[in-house]
């Protein structure tokens, strides 16, 4: 589908706005923190305007996947290309931007919260340009890999999130914060790592021959990558079912499970969380985990169709004892910020136990969960942080009675909360509903042991809210001022979401339903 | 007409709610009688539609529904159904509904709430007569979890209160266990019929399909579904939420927490009856049986006026839960029916008791003594002659003594277990039954006598109290009437004879033939050859507890201590609830609380151990690595590195080590790939 402003492609305007916004921000002086923000908010508004775009004009019958031609808003250009290297022969890399059902919720969901983002951060003081700057760069990054369709170039926005996310950690973060932001580095680097060799192992087992010169071609393209006959003769991954096929899952696998984070690579986001400021939080427990499951379902998935059948009982368990895990890890906890950590583990758990069952009901209900989860936990964090603007607290046990307080603050923190608890009638309902649903058909105890998740869950939840907004205000805490209007602007449009997909989810389903049902298909069919 | 209609009577509520919880405050009496006004149509239009459907299609079921979602190739429809359930449903809720919306207006006068306290009057509405109109058992398991919400909001309104924060959630979770099951059973019947709609799925079982195959499944199915039952009408083992919910406003718990909410339950057994095997049917009835038994004995030791009440409910309704167990499918609906009247009358009543006494000690500027506390007080007839009359027809009605509504339910419910135990054998049932009549009749006449009858506990208190205001006695009448035999049937004696058994008739079982209860005309004949026995039995063991209660507590011809030493273990286990709270105080929420404490420390020290360890050595790496960049990559690092420096501060030497070690790892990866193909 063509679809280009000033004769160039969509996604490339939606990828790279915060780009030119960083180069604007660069531009502009120290002292103009306000020409910044708004530079920041114009940016992220333009995604979110092309985000509507999108919406609107996706065709949601198209399928996508692994078939280039029922991509939506293509765009292909050669980008580096090396002809007849010795051995290899010609090498190429692709800049390939496409979309379909799988990845369309989530660039949506990525304009959304780097907008929401930016009024968050708002009242960042400290080295304002700086923080913007890594803001927007990390926006790009994380939009990017969303939209990539080449390895190559899907793995250099993976890494390019990697370091504006370490900076703005490490900087603008809690007194631990070079600790967290060492320690999400280390993580994040090592995945990248694993996913790197397998991308070359993957490099150097496919090629495809070009129609026009007859050449054997090897690319990183992703869509080639699914098909089994591109594998060269005698390549490292080529064949099904072979142990290095295996190995090369695992590796990216692993990768992507630290992103999610699954059990038991789960320990950095804690910290992180912990240290990182509000909107920080707000990007990484929104976006960022998403990108893992994200990879799982266009990497793993339909590359190793025979991998992903060969581990899928293996991911339910892992999705399973996260979900137990994640909630009692989350009811332990005394810091509000880690509490919401941790219950994005549990969470992200039952997205990976949806799309561990290979049905289509699993997999709707485990990207509907993705993206309900990403408004969810935003507004939990944003909830954090604004108790934390006003009192420099966040220990569960230093708060009481706000409820009174901040009855505006509350209503809305409370649709929050409920809604991770998985309310019906609220957004976080629905998707769970299905990924279980999905689950359940697959697998019959592990699925009923993860239901139990909803019983630990409402128990950390509505402690939380009783330690927090229930009670009396204890008396060194003073007077709080209720929500601003720039605070209300952030939460009123995550709460619009939350309440809409919890009553009517059909509008988000649409938009995948089909791309995820072929994408069973082919992998339950071994990529055929 | 039957599409329309219980849509608006549906919506209604809910618009309430969304009016009130936006503009409440700004409204003239924080709008009260917007709310109330609100109720009061629904009430109207749910009895038109009540009397049109029996009078012109009492035997159809109307059903219309959308499609809500579409997910792979599955239509996930929801809609709405009337039958005469339903409709006669939808009556008693707007009904007890609207009358707690006029009483409220007295009672919660003065609350720093009032608005909001309206507005989840109104959500609670809205959910209420979803679960009621609902075609669907996901939709009702929506409307289930909105009411358990409601009713969260609802007992924790005083929530500077810890207890009424406490309970709240109590109930929440509490009710979650129980919802698990249910969801579990939704599953399980979504993956065996690809529906949730209650007739497409009884359709798919009448035509021979098993749950995987199996009859155990299906058993199963229906005992799980059942669990969201007894999380939510409190039977035994989940009924330790119901007495903390006592902590709501009283108004609440009459509408909630005895009349309403906790009723669902047996709605919800009602609904999915056609599915249920006679194993899940006996299951039920056993269920029933203990919860009648435990909650009744325990009625009898307490002093609170709710907290007797709160068990007299459980026990009630363990009533209703065991007639649909042993196929009396309409005496345990009709008396859900004539329960939410008197015991919702019983509950309001219990209110303008503890507001008379509120006012008085307020007065006295009293605030230690109990409002609730039973032995505060004796002697109110005088003083509240309304409350008195219209609280001696409920318990009249709860008791089952002639005349009253609650006599025609309890009696055929009583019958039933009894032809249960003819046909089947299980002859605890009834037993259970008529023990527990004669309990419910002492507890409540002790209550009654303590309350209003006897000499004044405290004069001074007893000298301020009055009459609540019209806008609270006024229900009471209108409810006492309702606790009346005529309104369900002019046979005083029989309420087979009455419109209501013409309405509501026993829905014919789905399951395969074997698996199938007593076919209804087996055990209706059962029923009436045993009916007047249980009706002579019943009399004469209510009146016998009407009388003993007479015996201790008015005419003082038995000593009430005397007997408690009597019964030595029997009434330390009943006043203390039979430990029950303790018990799973220790064993699940000190069990969760050790396990979550456990896992904290396993997460801090094991894995993040690990982790940390793994970071120690990699630092080592990286300061060698370190080395050789300063010494021999220096040159080139050199432009990097003052630029990471500006940026990165005091965090920069880490900084080049990493991005160093990571150029290296990827020449040297690339270097092995290459060696591998060569």
């Amino acid at each position: 589908m063509e679809f280009q402003i000033l004769g160039i492609g969509i996604l490339t305007w939606i990828v790279f706005i915060p780009i030119v916004g960083m180069f604007v921000v660069l531009l502009l002086p120290d002292k103009n923190r306000n020409a910044i923000r708004w530079t920041a908010a114009i940016a992220t508004g333009i995604q979110v305007t092309l985000a509507g775009v999108i919406f609107t004009v996706f065709d949601r019958a198209k399928l996508g996947i692994n078939d280039a031609e029922s991509f939506q808003f293509i765009e292909k250009y050669s980008w580096i290309t090396v002809e007849a290297v010795p051995w290899v022969g010609r090498i190429e890399i692709n800049y390939f931007l496409g979309i379909d059902g799988l990845s369309v919720l989530m660039i949506i969901l990525t304009a959304i919260i780097s907008f929401i983002g930016v009024i968050s951060s708002w009242n960042i003081e400290k080295m304002v340009k700086g923080y913007f700057a890594l803001y927007l760069l990390l926006v790009t990054g994380m939009m990017g890999v969303f939209v990539a369709l080449d390895f190559f170039l899907f793995f250099i926005f993976w890494e390019v999130m990697l370091l504006p996310m370490y900076f703005l950690i490490g900087l603008w973060g809690g007194p631990r914060r070079e600790y967290a932001a060492i320690k999400f580095f280390l993580y994040t680097f090592v995945g990248g790592i694993l996913m790197l060799l397998t991308m070359l192992a993957l490099y150097f087992s496919v090629a495809y021959t070009d129609p026009v010169t007859g050449q054997s071609v090897h690319t990183f393209n992703i869509l080639h990558m699914m098909n089994p006959a591109n594998y060269v003769e005698g390549g490292l991954l080529s064949g099904v079912d072979t142990t290095w096929r295996y190995v090369a899952w695992m590796a990216l696998f692993i990768n992507f499970a630290i992103k999610i984070p699954l059990f038991p690579f789960h320990t950095w986001l804690p910290d992180a969380h912990v240290e990182a400021p509000t909107p920080i939080s707000v990007i990484l427990a929104g976006i960022l985990l998403k990108l893992g499951t994200y990879g799982l379902l266009r990497v793993n998935f339909p590359i190793f169709p025979d991998g992903t059948i060969y581990f899928m009982y293996f991911m339910a368990i892992l999705g399973m004892i996260s979900i137990i895990y994640g909630a009692f890890c989350a009811m332990a906890q005394d810091d509000f910020k880690k509490l919401i950590a941790y219950s994005s583990i549990s969470h992200m758990g039952i997205v990976v136990l949806g799309i561990a069952a290979l049905n289509t009901q699993g997999m709707v209900g485990g990207v509907l969960q993705m993206f309900n989860h990403g408004i969810i936990t935003a507004v939990l964090f944003l909830a954090v942080g604004v108790l934390y603007d006003r009192t420099h607290k966040r220990g569960l046990y230093d708060f009481g009675g706000i409820a009174n307080q901040m009855p505006r603050y509350t209503g809305l923190a409370m649709i929050g909360m409920f809604a991770a608890l998985g309310l019906p009638g609220l957004n976080g309902f629905v998707s769970e509903l299905f990924s279980f649903l999905g689950a359940f058909e697959a697998y019959k105890w592990i699925t009923i042991i993860s239901v139990t998740g909803i019983i630990i869950t409402a128990g950390y939840i509505l402690w939380t809210i009783q330690r927090v907004f229930l009670g009396n205000t204890p008396e060194k805490m003073g007077r709080l001022e209720d929500l601003t209007p720039r605070e209300m602007l952030m939460f009123v449009p995550l709460i619009v979401l939350i309440v809409f997909l919890g009553v009517y989810p059909a509008p988000a389903i649409e938009l995948m339903n089909s791309s995820l049902g072929y994408l069973v298909e082919f992998v339950t069919n071994g990529g055929n | 007409m039957f599409t329309q209609l219980p849509l608006i009577i549906l919506l209604l509520p809910l618009l309430a709610f969304i009016l009130l919880i936006f503009f409440g405050k700004r409204l003239p009496r924080q709008g009260d009688w917007l709310a109330t006004g609100l109720m009061t149509l629904t009430l109207f239009l749910s009895l038109i539609l009540l009397v049109v459907k029996l009078g012109t299609q009492p035997a159809e079921t109307i059903s219309s529904s959308f499609n809500w979602a579409i997910v792979g190739s599955q239509v996930i429809g929801f809609g709405i159904m009337i039958d005469n359930l339903a409709a006669v449903m939808l009556v008693v809720v707007t009904l007890v509904s609207t009358l707690v919306h006029y009483f409220s207006m007295g009672y919660m006068k003065d609350d720093t709430r009032y608005s909001r306290y309206f507005a989840y009057l109104g959500l609670f509405s809205f959910s209420m007569l979803g679960i009621v109109l609902t075609n669907n058992i996901l939709l009702m398991y929506v409307f289930w979890e909105l009411v358990g919400v409601s009713s969260y909001l609802l007992i924790g309104h005083w929530y500077e209160k810890k207890t009424a924060s406490n309970a709240a959630n109590k109930a929440f979770i509490v009710n979650r266990i129980g919802d698990f099951g249910m969801f579990v059973g939704i599953m399980i019947l979504f993956l065996s019929y690809s529906t949730f709609a209650f007739e497409a799925i009884f359709e798919s079982i009448s035509a021979g399909q098993l749950p995987f195959g199996s009859e155990g499944w299906l058993t199963a199915a229906g005992i799980l579904i059942f669990c969201g039952a007894i999380g939510k009408s409190a039977q035994f083992p989940l009924h330790v939420w119901l007495p903390d919910a006592m902590e709501g406003p009283t108004p609440v718990s009459a509408l909630i927490h005895a009349a309403t909410m906790v009723a669902a339950g047996v709605y919800l057994v009602a609904r999915v009856f056609p599915m249920l095997t006679a194993d899940a049917l006996l299951v039920i009835a056993y269920i029933g049986a203990i919860t009648a038994l435990i909650a009744a004995t325990i009625a009898i030791t307490q002093f609170d006026i709710k907290k007797v009440l709160a068990y007299s409910t459980i026990s009630q309704l363990g009533y209703m839960i065991m007639a649909l167990g042993v196929g009396a499918y309409t005496a345990g609906f009709m008396h859900l029916v004539t329960h939410a009247a008197f015991k919702a009358g019983l509950f309001l009543g219990a209110g303008s008791v503890i507001y008379g006494m509120h006012a008085a000690l307020h007065k006295l500027h009293n605030h230690h003594t109990d409002a609730q506390d039973i032995r505060n007080m004796g002697g109110l007839k005088s003083k509240m002659p309304l409350t008195y009359w219209t609280f001696l027809i409920f318990t009249l009605a709860i008791s089952g003594i002639p005349l009253t509504s609650g006599f025609l339910s309890k009696d055929e419910i009583l019958a039933g277990t009894l032809a249960f135990s003819t046909l089947n054998g299980h002859w605890l049932l009834p037993l259970t039954g008529f023990l527990v009549a004669g309990l419910t009749a002492f507890y409540m006449f002790r209550l009654l006598i303590l309350t209003f009858h006897g000499k004044p506990a405290n004069d001074q208190v007893y000298s301020g109290v009055s009459e609540s205001p019209k806008v609270m006695t006024i229900p009471l009448i209108i409810l006492a009437g309702l606790s009346l035999f005529f309104f369900y049937s002019f046979n005083p004696f029989g309420a087979t004879s009455g419109w209501f058994y013409g309405a509501i008739e026993r829905p014919e079982s789905m399951v395969p033939l074997i698996l199938q209860p007593a076919a209804y005309p087996v055990f209706y004949e059962a029923v009436s050859s045993v009916h007047t026995l249980a009706m002579i039995l019943s009399i004469i063991i209510a009146g016998g507890g009407v009388v003993f209660a007479l015996a201790v507590y008015h005419w003082k011809k038995v000593s009430a201590d005397a007997l408690a030493k009597r019964a030595g273990l029997l009434y330390t286990g009943s006043v203390n609830k039979w430990y029950f709270d303790e018990f799973y105080d220790a064993a699940f929420v000190n069990g969760t609380h050790g396990l979550m404490k456990m896992l904290r420390w396993f997460d801090e020290n094991i894995i993040d151990g690990i982790v940390n360890g793994s970071a120690l050595i990699t630092k080592v790496l990286s300061r060698i690595s370190g080395w050789i960049d300063n010494n021999v990559v220096d040159g080139l690092v050199n432009g990097t590195a003052t630029t990471a420096n500006k940026a990165g501060g005091l965090l920069s030497h880490v900084q080049t080590g990493k991005v160093q070690t990571y150029l290296v790892y990827v020449i040297f990866s690339f270097l092995v790939l290459f060696v591998l193909f060569l």
